[in-house]
């Protein structure tokens, strides 16, 4: 949050995604985000947290290009972005390995390496075995891990995570945090994770950015000093307390 | 599914419905002409049983042809609806003009552009059987969820893709119940264009037959040529109620 007022542009050359002095007003007079700064470097996780309805997935949205902001800058870095949503959104009547083909198929790759592709990227996500079946033989896990797929299988420099695993349970909550880590590990690319789970936002973000809601407003930064490699037991760690209970403060302090 | 018990109850009911209509006869008398017994209606049903056969077999036919020229056609029109919503509001009323005009009322209209024959049959049925397609066909291209129109856009999907890969197989469990009511529709419209239109002397569907077994007072005649028209469009409405649950048993849910 360098950058003050809307003249200020500054275009960092290696940002694969930034916005600057980004303000959204919705056509029925809301404000649902006023004067918000980001970058994102190469292969680095940011987590934005807040409660909900605080605009965090309009900032999202607004940096997918899906929405156009009213007020401010957004650059983000041309090639492949990826996204997931907070539910699968998989198409019903295409098998799952059609599904994460979508998007190479989208851009006019060849069906043969499409389906390469996909199989490939199914097996990094351990859903190899189920390729063929159709989405709604999935559990919940599941079909979010063949959204992290198809996310994942044009090689995106930039994923974006718009509370992602909001829709399934505490414990493949946690397991499908593990999978983005080890993901992460394999595959480079920067993410955005937009999430009200501040544990969630710790275990996987290089920086933790705290919104305030009405209009969102970014109001702090705390920065996450665990390295690239995590495991569960993390979250047992006295060091990982010490952070979310430091994010659970700034968001208590926020504006309501 | 359909379980064993789901066609035995109706079944006894039916059983039950000819006892009684038998004993309805047999006790009070009534003139043949006016209700006649159940076995009548039989035996002429058997005797004719080669005229009522081919006689729905071409119904069949003209109410196949227009309920498939409803689901094209009625498409093309929901497709354009589907297209702004501006363009919806200001078609739709003419749309609902399809509901609303009674039948036998264009019917004459349909025969002076079209003449006689199996084409005015099949137009008077899809003049019949369209809107209901109409209506679901935009309905299903126009309910996609906000995030899979997202997921297109972030993929720069073209407008092509898009209707291709999402939007039309989006609204096929949509359409498919659509086409379920516009079966039943396409049958009473193909029976009400024979009534106008027929196909000539030699042959002749059901709306014929209906007509002229009435005319001459066949009244057992006419009952076996009335359970040929239910029969006929309970046949389609079967065949497509299992095309229906065959489509919608795996798509939507995942949401």
């Amino acid at each position: 949050m360098e950058e003050d007022g809307a003249d200020a542009v500054v275009v960092d050359p290696d940002a694969l995604a930034e916005a600057t002095d980004v303000g959204v007003r919705f056509p029925n007079g809301t404000d649902a985000l006023d004067g918000v700064s980001l970058r994102l470097r190469p292969a680095e996780l940011v987590a934005v947290v807040g409660p909900s309805g605080c605009g965090k997935s309009t900032l999202l949205r607004v940096l997918a290009g899906l929405l156009a902001p009213t007020r401010g800058g957004v650059r983000t870095a041309r090639g492949a972005v990826g996204i997931v949503f907070q539910q699968p959104t998989l198409l019903a009547w295409r098998t799952v390995v059609a599904n994460v083909t979508l998007p190479l198929e989208l851009a006019g790759v060849r069906s043969g390496e499409a389906t390469a592709r996909a199989l490939a990227q199914l097996a990094r996500v351990g859903l190899g075995d189920v390729a063929r079946v159709f989405p709604i033989e999935l559990s919940g896990g599941m079909r979010m891990r063949a959204a992290l797929a198809r996310a994942l299988v044009t090689e995106p420099q930039l994923l974006l995570l718009d509370e992602p695993f909001a829709s399934v349970d505490e414990l493949t909550r946690e397991r499908l945090g593990e999978d983005v880590v080890a993901l992460r590990a394999t595959q480079q690319f920067a993410a955005l994770l937009v999430t009200h789970s501040v544990s969630e936002a710790v275990f996987l973000a290089d920086r933790v950015l705290v919104m305030s809601p009405r209009p969102g407003r970014l109001v702090g930064e705390v920065a996450v000093p665990f390295g690239r490699t995590r495991d569960a037991a993390l979250r047992a760690s006295p060091v990982f307390a010490k952070i979310t209970g430091e994010i659970d403060e700034r968001l208590r302090r926020a504006p309501a | 599914m359909t379980r064993a018990i789901d066609v035995v109850l109706p079944l006894v009911v039916a059983l039950l419905f000819v006892l009684l209509w038998h004993a309805f006869v047999a006790t009070t008398g009534i003139a043949p002409y006016l209700v006649p017994p159940p076995a009548e209606v039989g035996h002429e049903a058997w005797e004719h049983a080669g005229d009522l056969l081919a006689a729905t077999a071409r119904t069949g036919a003209a109410a196949a042809i227009a309920l498939v020229a409803s689901i094209a056609g009625g498409l093309v029109v929901a497709f354009v609806f589907a297209q702004s919503p501006l363009v919806a509001r200001s078609l739709y009323p003419y749309a609902i003009f399809l509901q609303t005009v009674p039948v036998v009322a264009i019917a004459p209209l349909v025969i002076i552009w079209s003449g006689p024959g199996l084409r005015s049959v099949v137009v008077i049925a899809f003049l019949v059987a369209v809107f209901p397609i109409i209506t679901s066909g935009t309905t299903g291209l126009t309910s996609v969820d906000r995030d899979l129109h997202d997921l297109f856009r972030i993929y720069r999907a073209s407008r092509w893709q898009t209707f291709w890969k999402l939007r039309l197989p989006h609204a096929l469990p949509d359409i498919v119940t659509g086409a379920q009511v516009s079966g039943g529709l396409a049958v009473i419209g193909a029976i009400v264009g024979e009534v106008f239109a027929g196909y000539g002397a030699e042959a002749h569907g059901l709306g014929y037959l209906v007509v002229v077994t009435a005319g001459q007072l066949k009244t057992a005649y006419l009952f076996a040529a009335i359970a040929a028209c239910t029969l006929l469009g309970l046949l389609f409405f079967a065949g497509l109620g299992w095309t229906r649950a065959a489509v919608t048993r795996r798509w939507r849910a995942v949401s």
